[in-house]
């Protein structure tokens, strides 16, 4: 999530202190990610280090911030480029998934099913706060909830078809034909009737 | 009110060695005005659920019950009548009859109940009103998109006041905008108090319900019921 370019943008619409940054990017993104005011300064001591806003003392001795021509070029690069995807994002479900496999110590179905009951419960959440936001005219809210919609659906399909790999490896591992492996793949290199490879 | 109760229920095809639990000790209960959606790969036992809560095929044991009856006590008459007065069915395909109306198939679901035709259109027609589908009244389903087709499957479904609508993937065969309008009717019956069950592989549709089962090898893996959440905070969701 870029912070940098958010308080850019919400500065090119006027200039504002620290803490009214934090309070309407919160509105703006509906409490979906909430800052913490250390982590807006931060930001804001980088931008003003790297000449994209200046800050000038106001009236109750905070800083007001206000964004420069060189911001505005930034902003504009932000909003012409699409978002790198080279970075595959850390997922905790996915990591949580490995371990629970490779540790032997979970059942890994289990874990699956009540990640999918878990992820539903929150599609339906969402699904309601969407079903009002359709009713209002808070466009970008309703694009926001249509993202994390599609997110948790994603999640629920990528759930179901580990279910489905869990099962056939299983029937695999119960004794229903496998498909054909040749012998040279085989771990132990051993072909069918026994003869070394 | 409960509507529909299933209590403990197996259904078993075949025997001996090739015998198949397709459903398997199920439990459940679906209140006046809920919204419950079955979800589970296929083969799971979604439909052979869904023909059992609606009287369609028979329990190998447990008892399903409809507004308290016990359907096992009805002959197959009886069982009919049951179908017919409280139960209304939808498919992936509509399954209207291409020669009559629109009007008159929603119309037709009354007739066969002995309703006399003159009450029944009219009955129809101020159903097919109220779900905004007073246009297509006229029209033949050939010359219906399969949208509108599947609404006015939804409208011969709940006719008489139906009070268990029993849905089997209604929008596989609808694009996504056109799955959204059935989907609204379905929860617009339910607002109005029918039970609403529904079977589905969409996640996004299943969301819509009160409750999400979660089906697997004729059993139930998993419920997803959200506890008071955002929405009520918003005020958005009365208490049904």
């Amino acid at each position: 999530m870029s912070i940098r370019h958010s308080l850019l943008a919400l500065l090119s619409t006027g200039p504002m202190h620290g803490y009214g940054l934090k309070t309407e990017f919160e509105a703006a993104t509906a409490d979906v990610w909430p800052l913490n005011v250390g982590q807006v300064y931060t930001t804001l001591g980088r931008l003003e280090r790297d000449g994209l806003v200046t800050a000038e003392d106001g009236a109750e001795g905070q800083k007001v911030y206000e964004i420069t021509d060189a911001g505005r070029g930034e902003l504009a690069r932000w909003f012409e480029a699409p978002v790198p995807r080279e970075v595959i994002p850390r997922q905790e479900l996915a990591i949580k998934l490995v371990f629970a496999m490779r540790s032997g110590l979970a059942d890994v179905s289990a874990v699956v099913q009540r990640q999918r009951v878990a992820t539903v419960r929150a599609l339906q959440d969402i699904t309601r706060l969407k079903a009002a936001a359709e009713s209002g005219d808070d466009m970008a809210w309703l694009l926001m909830l249509d993202s994390l919609v599609f997110q948790a659906e994603a999640e629920v399909r990528w759930l179901e078809m580990c279910e489905v790999r869990l099962a056939m490896a299983h029937g695999a591992a119960t004794g229903r034909p496998k498909p054909d492996v040749p012998a040279r793949l085989r771990p132990n290199g051993v072909a069918d009737d026994g003869a070394r490879a | 009110m409960t509507v529909l109760e299933l209590d403990c229920v197996t259904r078993v095809y075949g025997s001996g060695h090739l015998r198949v639990a397709a459903v398997d000790n199920v439990s459940l209960r679906v209140r006046a005005g809920e919204f419950v959606a079955v979800m589970g790969p296929s083969g799971s036992g979604k439909s052979t659920l869904l023909r059992l809560a609606g009287g369609l095929d028979r329990a190998t044991s447990g008892r399903v019950l409809l507004s308290g009856r016990d359907l096992a006590s009805l002959d197959e008459d009886g069982l009919a009548t049951v179908r017919r007065r409280q139960v209304g069915f939808v498919f992936q395909e509509a399954n209207l009859l291409p020669a009559l109306t629109a009007a008159e198939n929603v119309a037709l679901a009354l007739e066969l109940d002995g309703v006399k035709p003159r009450v029944a259109m009219t009955g129809a027609r101020d159903l097919l009103d109220w779900l905004g589908l007073a246009p297509v009244g006229n029209v033949f389903p050939s010359q219906l998109s399969g949208g509108e087709q599947q609404r006015v499957a939804i409208a011969r479904a709940v006719i008489g006041g139906r009070s268990l609508l029993l849905a089997d993937e209604p929008t596989g065969a609808l694009d996504a905008i056109t799955g959204e309008s059935v989907m609204s009717l379905l929860g617009q019956r339910c607002a109005s108090g029918c039970a609403v069950v529904l079977v589905t592989h969409n996640v996004r549709h299943a969301a819509r319900a009160d409750r999400v089962m979660f089906l697997n090898d004729g059993r139930l893996a998993g419920e997803a019921a959200p506890p008071a959440g955002p929405e009520s905070l918003l005020g958005t969701e009365q208490d049904r």
